[in-house]
């Protein structure tokens, strides 16, 4: 047991497959309920409540195993590289989304009003006569009902709820970085104030998305059925503020662990995994708040 | 000394030897228990898409519908390909990963063992989710692996299930491509640079990227699949102004990496093999990782070749038959190279090498028949024949699935510390090269003739090459009994291995005893070790 050999391997923990049978039954509970099968919503919540505790299980167990001291530099370095690529990952699966929105924006609406050359035309004549494209778009057989023409319809205005949640998000973000700085400098209580500010702005701005939602539904009538323009605008925001409200949660656990004194100014790696994804939420607001909502 | 050094943990029990049990196995953050837990999770996948395969030839042994309904028959078609991509390669390279990587860096374990446990304990529930979909009253799915709408969104009540088997395994392979970037990066051996790595963690490191660069572009794809088809969004449908050829466009995204994915850690093995069978150091190391690098960065911008025939427009098809053509460059150049290592080499002849020396000369077949494909008026006529399935088996059974052969052949005698029965293994490797051939290259004949993919009964015409194909189908589907009976028999016994097992071998994994003991390298190897024993 030489202090030389630096290297550190976690002991064998059961969550792992916890966290499997977990997800197997959230899994089959969601394709039952999908199905209208019997006992779907029930293998649901129950695989959900395994995933919970799993989730506090292993992350416990880090938390505790890193307090005592056990964790030395490369498993910190692990911890940073493997939120990073996580991170990307995520990025890809926006991308996923921002790429079809794209591609109906550029490519299938203009070929469905007969531009583009090749068939395009000769398609349009014969299928979808008389149609034409602007965006926002619910197609040629105007999908979603009451959403009537293009022209009379207005979607999802960028003033109002949307600018207030950009500049919630924005300054969310201040708001972290200075509970960032607070901890380099040592300082619990402020980064914990500060935490506090960014959870709360976190909050409101889910609270904001889901009035957005409820407006939309109510009185704009433009619903996740509302042809491509409903499927892009709430598969958008609604896997956005899915991720705002892990975020969220990652943060408030962080602040707990604040309350708790668990970070020192040269070690606070939980912290930092948190921050960048809170970052990385609100770039992608950004990028929704231009493509989906300004133009 | 033990691998926890100064940081001994909260447990009793011993940590130099395995846990007794099953929990052993369940609970473990081994790399060398969890690659032994993915080799024989991927061999039973293999047996289990084998026995799909042989449904789909015996039915196609002649024109009619003998054995299965249509719609059987297609679903075995999809199921034998999700089952063989996501259930056979992709774990058996990241159970060799598991196994190898540490041990060819010079690193105690993986970077992150727990989460190691899980990616593995994943695929058996995920694969529990998509083989039960067989069972379901409306069958399992039988749109095609591609699932394409709107043809997959008239799936019966299996599509949920299938979209989040495959939510389920993205996760696996996410983590578990995670882990392996962070353990090639964080826990090489010092003195162990990038430059000094064995070519299979190159090319293990690239694929792992691809991976997590466009696993969460399919998670996304089949999302839209599953809101399209339960929540009444209009991505693909349009009537709504969507597009059925968009999800093509984001499937393929992922699906052009991911046959990358499929091949990378294939090209590592036989970059491992040859030298140590010629007993020459590899031709051209810089170049082959540049090479790697370029197929990778490739795969992201040939997306649409698997598309010609969907009316894009002319600059698209003539932007991705260029681009695609470019692939043969670095894919050449690798080639050129395992060859140039043969060149005046003391060549013998072991199961590997034989192996790995058919997986040249017949992934290069596959190769020329992707270029053919390349060509865009070309592919007109190619598309969904017989010619395709003939061009991607190539590339994937005596490819893919040869390097696999060829890496247990290789690598098995480090596992057990028994050496495998080399009659036997060349038998195996003589009726499988034998029969893959009978079996895959009359699709090329039949494909060019005109005989469409997916489709269970064809034209009186192509009868004899089918029923040629059928003999060659099963030959090689019980020619890998053969394998499995050697791994077993190597398991259980044999002639003690030595350290080194291979005259000719280079690399760290053979500088520690056969079997290699439980935990490798608690202490880092010595640089002159490492300086040793590279290319």
């Amino acid at each position: 047991m030489s202090a030389a050999s630096g290297y550190y391997i976690p002991h064998e923990a059961k969550w792992p497959i916890v966290g499997s049978v977990g997800l197997f039954l959230f899994f089959m509970g969601f394709g039952r309920l999908l199905n209208g099968q019997a006992l779907g919503t029930t293998t649901l919540l129950i695989g959900l409540a395994i995933i919970v505790v799993m989730m506090f299980g292993w992350f416990s167990l880090v938390v505790k195993e890193s307090e005592s001291g056990i964790y030395n530099s490369q498993v910190d370095v692990s911890f940073r590289m493997s939120m990073m690529w996580f991170i990307f990952s995520e990025v890809m699966f926006f991308g996923a989304f921002f790429g079809a929105l794209f591609y109906a924006r550029q490519f299938s609406g203009p070929w469905l009003s007969g531009d583009g050359g090749g068939g395009a035309a000769m398609t349009n004549a014969v299928l979808w006569n008389g149609f034409d494209y602007t965006w926002p778009n619910n197609g040629p057989d105007k999908i979603g009902a009451g959403f009537a023409s293009n022209q009379s319809f207005s979607a999802m205005g960028w003033f109002g709820l949307p600018l207030i949640n950009t500049l919630l998000l924005l300054t969310s973000g201040v708001t972290c970085t200075i509970a960032h700085h607070a901890i380099k400098d040592g300082n619990h209580k402020k980064m914990v104030r500060w935490l506090a500010a960014t959870v709360a702005l976190g909050t409101v701005f889910v609270f904001c998305q889901a009035f957005e939602y409820y407006e939309a539904y109510a009185h704009l009538n433009l619903k996740m059925t509302t042809g491509i323009y409903g499927s892009t605008f709430f598969m958008l925001t609604g896997f956005h503020g899915f991720h705002v409200t892990m975020g969220a949660v990652m943060l408030f656990f962080v602040m707990l662990r604040g309350m708790k004194k668990h970070f020192t100014a040269e070690n606070h790696f939980a912290f930092e995994a948190a921050a960048w994804y809170w970052h990385f939420v609100d770039v992608v607001w950004l990028g929704l708040f231009i493509f989906v909502y300004l133009i | 000394m033990s691998g926890y050094g100064a940081h001994a943990d909260h447990d009793e029990h011993d940590h130099h030897g395995p846990a007794p049990g099953l929990k052993r196995w369940l609970y473990t953050t081994n790399h060398k228990d969890i690659g032994t837990l993915y080799l024989w999770f991927s061999l039973s996948m293999f047996f289990i898409g084998g026995a799909m395969a042989l449904i789909i030839r015996a039915e196609l042994f002649s024109p009619g519908i003998q054995i299965v309904d249509p719609m059987f028959f297609n679903s075995m078609t999809t199921m034998h390909a999700i089952v063989m991509i996501f259930g056979l390669v992709m774990p058996a390279f990241v159970g060799l990963a598991n196994w190898m990587i540490p041990m060819m860096i010079g690193a105690p374990d993986m970077a992150l063992p727990r989460l190691n446990n899980w990616s593995f304990w994943i695929m058996p529930f995920a694969f529990t989710i998509l083989l039960s979909t067989l069972f379901m009253d409306s069958g399992g799915p039988a749109g095609g692996w591609t699932l394409y709408p709107p043809l997959t969104l008239q799936m019966g009540d299996s599509f949920a299930f299938v979209i989040f088997a495959i939510h389920f395994m993205g996760i696996s392979s996410v983590m578990g491509s995670i882990n392996i970037v962070a353990t090639i990066f964080n826990m090489r051996a010092p003195g162990m640079t990038l430059m000094k790595m064995p070519l299979f963690v190159w090319t293990w490191l690239i694929t792992a990227f691809l991976l997590i660069a466009t696993i969460p572009v399919f998670a996304g794809a089949v999302t839209m699949l599953l809101t399209d088809r339960y929540f009444g969004t209009s991505f693909f449908s349009a009537a709504g102004g969507g597009d059925p050829v968009m999800f093509q466009h984001i499937f393929w995204f992922f699906g052009h990496p991911e046959v990358y994915i499929l091949i990378l850690p294939a090209f590592g093995i036989i970059s491992s093999i040859i030298p140590t069978f010629a007993r020459k150091p590899l031709f051209g190391y810089d170049s082959m990782v540049y090479a790697t690098a370029s197929i990778a960065f490739l795969s992201f911008i040939v997306w649409a070749h698997h598309m010609f025939t969907t009316g894009m427009p002319l600059a698209a098809e003539l932007f991705f038959m260029f681009s695609t053509m470019m692939i043969s460059v670095p894919t050449g150049v690798k080639v050129f190279n395992w060859v140039a290592t043969m060149w005046k080499g003391s060549m013998t002849f072991e199961t590997p090498m034989l192996f790995a020396i058919g997986f040249v000369i017949m992934f290069t077949i596959g190769g020329l028949s992707g270029l053919m494909l390349a060509i865009t008026p070309a592919d007109i006529q190619y598309h969904d024949t017989y010619f395709v399935v003939a061009h991607f088996h190539y590339v994937l059974v005596p490819g893919a699935v040869y390097s696999l052969l060829a890496a247990t052949y290789y690598w098995i005698p480090k596992w057990t510390g028994n050496m495998y029965d080399e009659k036997l293994g060349k038998i195996h490797f003589w009726t499988s090269t034998v029969f893959v051939n009978v079996l895959f290259f009359p699709m090329h004949f039949v494909g060019l003739a005109g005989m469409p993919r997916r489709i269970p009964d064809y034209s009186l015409q192509f009868a004899d090459w089918n029923a040629i194909a059928s003999i060659g189908a099963f030959g090689f589907g019980f020619s890998q009994l053969i394998f499995l009976w050697v791994v077993i028999k190597c398991i259980r016994g044999g002639k003690k291995a030595t350290d080194e097992v291979w005259e000719g071998s280079v690399g760290l994994e053979w500088t520690v005893p056969s079997p290699a003991p439980y935990h490798t390298f608690e202490e880092a190897p010595p640089v002159a070790v490492i300086n040793k024993n590279h290319f």
